[in-house]
C-alpha cells in the first residue's frame, strides 16, 4: 500500500491531448510551468506529427517521475496510440482519466477503467 | 486436502491441544470479521462502480459541451488562441488537493478541486475581441474539470479498493480452506494420538494388574504349598511328639502332687 502514502503534494493535473483539448483545459487555469531551471509543462499537444515516442515518454514523466501531479488528463484517440502502456498502469497515483476529444466521440469500450469495471461484473 | 499429511508440525500433547483450539477459535473469529469486511468494502465497491458508469457518460457530454464554446472563442476571437494560451499558461490558478475518507478500514482518497486566487495567466486572452466569449469558455471548461476531478478521485478510489478486496478476499478464503481446515486436522491428529495413548496406558494397567494377579496368586499359591507342607510337618512333628508327651503327661497324672 505504498500507493496511498504519496499523495500528499500531488496538486496539479496534466494534459496529454490534441490542441483544441489542451486550450480549453488550461483556459480553465491548470497549466502549470516549473520553476525556470527545467521549466517543466504540465502538459503536452499532440498532433499528427507527435510521434509515439514523445507521447510515451510525456506520459511516463507525468506520472512516474513527477511526484506533484494527481491527475492525468489524456485524449481516449492518444490513449489508443499508446494503449498498452495505458493497460499496464494499475497505480493508484496519479489517477489516469481518458477524456472524449472534438472530434473523437468517447467510446466507453475502449477506456481501460471501465473495461475492468466489465470484466468485474462478469460482462 | 489429503487428511494426515496436512496438518501442523506439533506433537500430540494437551497443551498443543489446547492451543490448537485456541487457534481455531481466532481464525473462525478473524474469518468472519474478514468477510464482514470483505462485503462492505464490495458494496461500496459496487456503488463506485456505478458512479463511475454514469460520470463517465456524464463527462461525455461536459466535454462536447465545453468543446463546443471553444469553437465559439476561436470564432469570436478570429483565429486560433490556442498558441498564445499554451505559452501564457504559468501558474497553476485550478488545483486539487487530497482528502482521505476511511471505509471499514481502508483509506480511500478523494479530490478536492480549488481554484488559487489572485493569478490571471490569461488576463489578456480576448482583450482585442471575443472576451466575452473567452469568460464563458473558461468557466465551461472549469466545469468540466471539476466534474473530471470527481470523476478522478472516483476512479482512484476504484483503483484502491479493486486491490483491497483482492487483498481481503484472498485472506478470507486462505482462512477458510487452509487454516481451518488445517488446524481442525492437528486437533483431530492431537485427540486420536491421545486417545492412543489412553488406550494404552490402560492396556499397560491392565497388564500390571494381571501380573499382580498372578504375582499374588503365585505367592497365596507357595504360601499355601509352604503352609501345608509346615502343616504336614508340624503333623508329622506331633506324631513323633506323642510319645513323649503322653509319658510326660502320665508323668503329670503321676507326680500330680509333686508340682503342686
Amino acid at each position: 500500500m505504498t500507493s496511498q502514502q504519496d499523495y500528499k503534494d500531488r496538486q496539479f493535473l496534466a494534459v496529454i491531448g490534441d490542441e483544441d483539448s489542451v486550450t480549453g483545459l488550461l483556459l480553465a487555469g491548470i497549466g502549470h510551468v516549473t520553476a525556470p531551471p527545467d521549466a517543466q509543462k504540465n502538459f503536452l499537444v499532440v498532433d499528427n506529427k507527435t510521434d509515439n515516442a514523445a507521447i510515451e515518454s510525456a506520459f511516463e514523466r507525468f506520472t512516474t517521475e513527477r511526484k506533484d501531479i494527481g491527475i492525468v488528463l489524456i485524449n481516449q484517440h492518444i490513449a489508443d496510440r499508446i494503449r498498452h502502456r495505458v493497460d499496464t498502469y494499475t497505480a493508484a497515483f496519479p489517477t489516469i482519466l481518458e477524456i472524449p476529444s472534438k472530434d473523437h466521440p468517447y467510446d466507453p469500450e475502449k477506456d481501460s477503467v471501465l473495461r475492468r469495471v466489465r470484466r468485474l461484473f462478469g460482462e | 486436502m489429503s487428511g494426515a499429511a496436512d496438518r501442523e508440525a506439533v506433537f500430540p500433547t494437551r497443551q498443543s491441544l489446547g492451543l490448537m483450539k485456541a487457534k481455531l477459535k481466532g481464525a473462525e473469529t478473524g474469518h468472519s470479521l474478514l468477510k464482514r469486511k470483505s462485503e462492505a468494502l464490495t458494496k461500496r465497491f459496487r456503488e463506485i462502480t456505478r458512479r463511475i458508469d454514469e460520470a463517465k457518460r456524464k463527462m461525455g457530454r461536459v466535454m462536447q459541451i465545453a468543446s463546443l464554446s471553444l469553437a465559439e472563442v476561436t470564432y469570436a476571437v478570429g483565429g486560433n488562441i490556442g498558441y498564445q494560451i499554451q505559452e501564457s499558461a504559468k501558474a497553476a490558478r485550478f488545483r486539487i488537493r487530497a482528502k482521505q475518507e476511511n471505509v471499514s478500514g481502508v483509506l480511500l482518497p478523494t479530490f478536492e478541486a480549488y481554484t488559487t486566487e489572485g493569478n490571471n495567466d490569461f488576463a489578456m486572452t480576448g482583450l482585442g475581441k471575443g472576451g466575452q466569449q473567452v469568460q464563458r469558455c473558461r468557466e465551461t471548461y472549469a466545469r468540466a474539470v471539476e466534474a473530471l476531478v470527481e470523476l478522478a478521485s472516483l476512479q482512484t478510489a476504484f483503483v484502491i479498493l479493486d486491490e483491497v478486496i483482492k487483498v481481503v478476499n484472498r485472506r478470507v478464503n486462505a482462512i477458510e480452506h487452509v487454516i481451518i481446515p488445517r488446524t481442525e486436522n492437528t486437533i483431530k491428529y492431537i485427540n486420536s494420538e491421545l486417545d492412543e495413548l489412553d488406550r494404552e496406558e490402560f492396556y499397560r494397567l491392565k497388564k500390571v494388574a494381571n501380573k499382580k494377579q498372578r504375582d499374588n496368586a503365585a505367592q497365596d499359591a507357595e504360601m499355601k504349598a509352604r503352609k501345608e507342607a509346615q502343616g504336614a510337618m508340624d503333623e508329622k512333628d506331633q506324631v513323633a511328639d506323642d510319645g513323649p508327651s503322653d509319658i510326660l503327661g502320665a508323668a503329670a497324672a503321676e507326680d500330680e502332687d509333686v508340682i503342686f
